[in-house]
C-alpha cells in the first residue's frame, strides 16, 4: 500500500490541481492495474459497502490506548475526520504488513460477512502492522468518504493526460457501467463498454455580470430577458435512447437526478439542452441550501425525492435531432425550444424558462429588484441574434443579479470546520439586538479570508467560556456585516425571521457592538409581496 | 507551603519577590528561553541561562540589565535557591527550579523531551509542584523519531531536486531553524534569510557550533539556489522574497503540521511535524518523573490535559497565562519587519 499511500500524501497536501494531476500520472504510469482501477472506483465514490462499523473502530481504538471516550471526541473534534484520529492515537506499530492497494480491498469486502469478533482480529492486526499515514488510508478504505480533494474531474484530466483521451469521453467512461475483474485499466480507457458519441457535451455558453447601462443595450426589443436562477447549471444530452446530464463542471450527474431522466423519456426527438437544475416543490424555487442536500449522494431515498423534488428549467437548445444548431440565432433556437416544450406536451419536472415582457429598459430596476421574492437572484439579458456561444464572450449574454441585503450582527457563537478548517474556527452563529439582549439571525461560515479566520480563532481561544467540546460561546464583541439574498418572517425560529443565503461580506472592525442592527431593523427588510 | 502564585503579570515567586516569563513589565524576570512570549521587552533586570543571553540582547536591546547563570548552578535571591536545568526546546532554554525551605517547585517554560542532537537534552527534576506548558497535549500528537522525520525531509529534498524544485522549509528563526539545519546538515547547500542569520551569529556568540550555513543575499541571484534548500521564517510565507525564488517547494515545519486539515490549511507543498515541543507522551512521562504532589498546566490543551492527569490520579490545575501557541506566527513577524524593512 506504500504506493497508494504516497500517491494520497502528495495530491492531499497541495492545493494545486497541475500537481496533483501529475502526481496521479505518475501513479498511472507505474501502478499495477488492478490497483489503477482501485484508485478510479474509490475516486468516483464507487466504494463497496462499509465492512466495519465506525462505532466499532472507534470503541477498538479507545480499548487499545485506554483512553477515556471524553479524550476521544476532544481529540476527534480537534482532528475532524475519524479515521485520522484513530491513526494518530494509536501505539506505533509494532510489525510492518506490505499489501497492495488490490490485496486489502479484496480482503475487505471479504470482512463484511464477517463477525464482529473476526473484524475486530483483522482491523487490530492491520492497525499494529501499518504506519501511521497508511493506517489512515486503511480506515478511510473501510469506510467514511474518501474525499481528499480529487474531484472526478480532476481525475479525469489526469488520466486525459496520462492516455491523451478526450477528457468527457474519460468522464463518460470512468461513470458508465463497468465491473472491477470484467474490465482492463486500458479498455476502460479506451471506452470499449460505451458509447461516447451518445452522451458528447457542449461547451457551456457563459455570461459575463453586466457592466454597463442597460440603455447602452441598443433596442429592448433585440433582447430576450430571463430570470436568473440559482442552482446548478445542467446540459441534457438525450441521445439514441440514452440520456446523460453534464454540470458546468463537465461532470456526469445523471444518477443523482433520476427524476429528470425519467421526465426526459417521455420525448421522442434527440436534444441536446441547456438549463439550471433547481429544487422545486408546488411550482415555487427553493433555496439551493435546499438542493444541497440532493447533491453528491450515493444513493436518493424516496424520501429525499419527496422532500427535495428536482426541476429543470430550460434556457437553451444546442442541437436537434442530431443537428448542432449552436450558429442558429438565439431566437430561433427560442423557438424550436418553445415548439419542444410547449405547454401540452410539458413533461414533469421541466419548466421552460419564461421570457419577461417589457418595453422600455427602466421596466427592468423592479422586476429585478422583486426578483428576490421567488428566489431568482436576478435577470440574464441576452441577444436575440447570439449564437451559442463556447465559453466565456462578452456582450451577447449578461447576468444582472440583485444587490444582497445586509445587516451588521454580531458573533455570539463559533465551531470548529472540518477537513482543512478543521483547526480553525470557521462556523459562526450571529446576533442582533432585542429589547432585552442579542437573537441569534444567522449562520454563516463564508466570506472571510484565511488570515481573518486565523484572527477569529486567536480570539476566540481566548474568550471562549467552554473548554470542551466543539462549540465555544464568544464574547459578543467582534461585528461583522452579514450579506443575504432574502428574508422572510418563520415561525421556525425564535428570531421570527429566516434569512436566505447569509454569508460574511466583511468584517466591521469600526463598528462597536451597541450600533449593530435591532430585530425590529432587521423585520423592516421584509417586503410584504402582496 | 505557597512559593509561587498566578499574578496578571505572571508567575510570581512570594518570598523571592521575582516573577518567571513576565507578561508585563516587572523589576525582576527570571526568563526560561529566548522565544517573545517569554522572553518580553520592559523588565528592570533579567536573569538567564547563559547560553540565552546573548539570544535576549539581540531580540530585546543590547543595553538591558541582564544577568546569567549555567545550567545546574543555584543562586540565591531572597533565600530563595533558583537554577536552570536544560528543558530540550531551543538552544539555552531551561526549567526554572525553585528551592525554598526544602520546598521544591519547577516551572517548565517551554520544553521538549526527545533528544535533537542540538541542544542540551531535558532532564527530569523531582519537585513538590511542577508547572507544565501542554501545547500539544492531546493524544493525537505523538512525534516520529527525529531518524524518521530526518529520512522523509531527506527524501522530499530529493524529490524536488530530481524535478528540479529548491527546497524551502520554513521554521520560526530561534530554535526551528537551527533544528532543519541540522536535520539538513550535508545534504545540500543551506541558505537562511537574515533573520535565521543574524540570530545564528548571536547563538554562535554563546560558543555553540552550528551546521554550516549561507545568509541568502538581499538581491540573491536565482541561479545560485536552484535545486538548493532555504530556510525562512514564517513570517515570509507568500511573501514576494518566496516567490522570486525559482520552483520553490515550500515545506512549514512544525508540530501542527501532524495534522491534515492543518497542513492543507496552510496551502503549501509539504509539511512536517518537526516540534519544539514535548509531544503528548513526552508530557505524561515529564509530569510522573517528577513525582510532583501537584502539577499546574499551562499554555496550550491546559483544560484537557490537566483534567485527564486528575483522571489518572495526578492532581492538577490549569492556569491561564499569556504563553502561547502563536510563538511562530507572532514573534517572528515582529522580528523580520525591523529587520526587513
Amino acid at each position: 500500500m506504500k504506493h497508494f499511500s504516497d500517491l494520497i500524501s502528495s495530491i492531499e497536501i497541495t492545493n494545486k490541481t497541475n500537481a496533483k494531476i501529475d502526481a496521479l500520472v505518475d501513479y498511472f504510469s507505474t501502478a499495477s492495474d488492478k490497483d489503477k482501477l482501485w484508485v478510479i472506483t474509490l475516486f468516483t465514490g464507487k466504494r463497496p459497502p462499509r465492512p466495519v462499523k465506525t462505532a466499532l473502530m472507534r470503541q477498538w481504538c479507545m480499548e487499545i490506548t485506554g483512553y477515556p471516550e471524553w479524550l476521544f471526541l476532544e481529540s476527534y473534534s480537534n482532528v475532524g475526520d475519524l479515521a485520522e484520529t484513530i491513526a494518530l492515537m494509536l501505539p506505533d506499530p509494532t510489525h510492518h504488513i506490505e499489501k497492495s492497494l488490490d490485496e486489502w480491498m479484496k480482503e475487505l469486502k471479504k470482512l463484511t460477512s464477517k463477525a464482529d469478533e473476526e473484524k475486530k482480529q483483522y482491523v487490530l492486526n492491520a492497525w499494529s502492522g501499518l504506519q501511521m499515514q497508511e493506517r489512515f488510508i486503511f480506515n478511510k478504505l473501510i469506510g467514511g468518504s474518501f474525499r481528499i480533494g480529487v474531484s472526478k474531474k480532476t481525475l479525469v484530466n489526469a488520466l486525459a493526460k496520462y492516455s491523451g483521451i478526450d477528457a468527457n469521453q474519460l468522464m463518460h467512461s470512468i461513470i458508465g457501467n463497468w465491473d472491477m475483474g470484467s474490465i482492463s485499466f486500458d479498455e476502460l480507457l479506451q471506452g470499449e463498454h460505451i458509447n461516447y458519441d451518445n452522451s458528447k457535451p457542449y461547451p457551456f455558453c457563459l455570461a459575463y455580470a453586466l457592466e454597463k447601462e442597460l440603455q447602452d443595450l441598443g433596442h429592448p426589443k433585440d433582447w430576450q430577458v430571463e430570470y436568473k436562477w440559482d442552482g446548478i447549471r445542467g446540459q441534457i444530452v438525450k441521445r439514441n435512447d440514452e440520456i446523460f446530464i453534464w454540470s458546468r463542471g463537465e461532470e456526469l450527474v445523471t444518477s443523482q437526478f433520476p427524476e429528470l431522466v425519467e421526465a426526459m423519456e417521455v420525448f421522442d426527438d434527440d436534444f441536446v439542452i441547456d438549463g439550471e437544475i433547481l429544487a422545486l416543490k408546488d411550482n415555487a424555487v427553493l433555496l439551493f441550501n435546499d438542493l444541497q442536500k440532493r447533491l453528491n449522494r450515493k444513493t436518493i431515498s424516496k424520501k429525499l425525492l419527496e422532500e427535495v423534488p428536482i426541476g429543470f428549467y430550460v434556457y437553451d437548445l444546442m442541437e436537434w435531432n442530431g443537428e448542432d444548431i449552436r450558429e442558429k440565432p438565439m431566437s430561433f433556437r427560442r423557438d424550436l425550444l418553445e415548439r419542444l416544450f410547449s405547454l401540452e406536451k410539458r413533461a414533469p419536472h421541466t419548466v421552460l424558462s419564461e421570457i419577461i415582457e417589457f418595453d422600455e429598459w427602466n421596466d427592468l430596476n423592479d422586476i429585478r429588484e422583486k426578483a428576490r421574492e421567488f428566489n431568482s437572484e436576478g435577470l440574464m439579458l441576452k441577444q436575440k441574434n447570439s449564437p451559442y456561444h463556447t465559453g466565456r464572450k462578452k456582450g451577447d449574454w449578461w447576468k444582472w443579479k440583485v444587490e444582497p441585503l445586509t445587516i451588521d450582527a454580531v458573533m455570539i457563537y463559533a465551531q470548529k470546520g472540518s477537513g482543512r478548517r478543521s483547526s480553525k474556527y470557521t462556523d459562526y452563529t450571529f446576533a442582533v439586538k432585542t429589547d432585552d439582549g442579542l437573537v441569534t439571525v444567522a449562520k454563516a461560515y463564508s466570506g472571510l479570508t484565511d488570515k481573518e479566520i486565523s484572527e477569529i480563532t486567536r480570539f476566540v481561544n481566548k474568550n471562549a467560556i467552554e473548554k470542551f467540546g466543539p462549540v465555544r460561546t464568544v464574547k459578543p464583541e467582534l461585528v461583522f456585516e452579514i450579506a443575504f439574498e432574502g428574508i422572510a418572517f418563520s415561525n421556525r425560529h425564535k428570531s421570527g425571521v429566516a434569512l436566505r443565503f447569509p454569508r460574511i461580506s466583511r468584517w466591521r472592525k469600526d463598528k462597536p457592538v451597541d450600533e449593530i442592527d435591532t430585530i425590529e431593523d432587521v423585520k423592516k427588510l421584509i417586503t410584504d409581496p402582496s | 507551603m505557597k512559593l509561587v502564585k498566578f499574578t496578571k503579570k505572571g508567575i510570581y515567586c512570594i518570598p523571592g519577590k521575582f516573577y518567571l516569563d513576565p507578561w508585563l513589565p516587572v523589576d525582576y524576570a527570571v526568563i526560561s528561553h529566548g522565544h517573545a512570549d517569554h522572553a518580553r521587552w520592559g523588565m528592570k533586570h533579567y536573569l538567564c541561562q547563559t547560553d540565552s543571553k546573548a539570544i535576549l540582547k539581540h531580540r530585546i536591546g543590547p543595553d538591558i540589565s541582564i544577568e546569567s547563570l549555567p545550567y545546574n548552578v543555584q543562586k540565591s535571591i531572597n533565600g530563595v535557591s533558583v537554577s536552570f536545568h536544560p528543558a530540550g526546546h531551543v538552544i539555552g532554554s531551561a526549567q526554572i527550579r525553585l528551592e525554598y525551605k526544602g520546598f521544591v517547585v519547577v516551572f517548565t517554560g517551554d520544553y521538549k523531551v526527545k533528544d535533537d542532537h542540538l541542544t542540551i537534552p531535558f532532564e527530569p527534576i523531582k519537585c513538590h509542584e511542577f508547572i507544565t506548558e501542554s501545547t500539544f497535549g492531546l493524544p493525537i500528537y505523538n512525534w516520529l523519531s527525529e531518524a524518521e522525520i530526518q529520512q522523509q525531509m531527506h527524501d522530499w529534498v530529493k524529490l524536488n531536486k530530481a524535478h528540479n524544485r529548491t527546497s524551502v522549509f520554513i521554521g520560526y528563526s530561534l530554535g526551528k531553524a537551527q533544528r532543519i539545519m541540522k536535520l539538513m546538515e550535508g545534504v545540500d547547500q543551506l541558505f537562511v534569510h537574515s533573520a535565521i542569520h543574524n540570530l545564528n551569529n548571536a547563538i554562535e556568540r554563546s560558543g555553540i557550533q552550528l551546521p554550516e550555513s549561507t545568509l541568502l543575499e538581499y538581491d540573491f541571484k536565482k541561479e545560485v539556489l536552484q535545486n538548493k534548500i532555504v530556510i525562512l521564517p514564517p513570517a515570509l510565507l507568500g511573501s514576494r522574497l518566496l516567490k522570486k525564488i525559482p520552483n520553490a517547494a515550500t515545506a512549514i515545519c512544525s508540530g501542527w503540521m501532524q495534522i491534515r486539515g492543518n497542513r492543507r490549511w496552510k496551502a503549501v507543498d509539504a509539511g512536517f511535524a518537526v516540534s519544539d515541543h514535548a509531544d503528548w507522551n513526552g508530557l505524561l512521562s515529564a509530569v510522573k518523573a517528577t513525582e510532583a504532589e501537584k502539577v499546574y498546566v499551562t499554555h496550550g490543551s491546559q483544560a484537557t490535559f490537566s483534567k485527564y492527569l486528575n483522571e489518572i490520579g495526578i492532581e492538577s490545575y490549569e492556569v491561564k497565562t499569556e504563553y502561547g501557541i502563536e510563538e511562530e506566527e507572532k514573534e517572528d513577524s515582529k522580528t523580520i519587519k525591523t529587520e526587513t524593512e
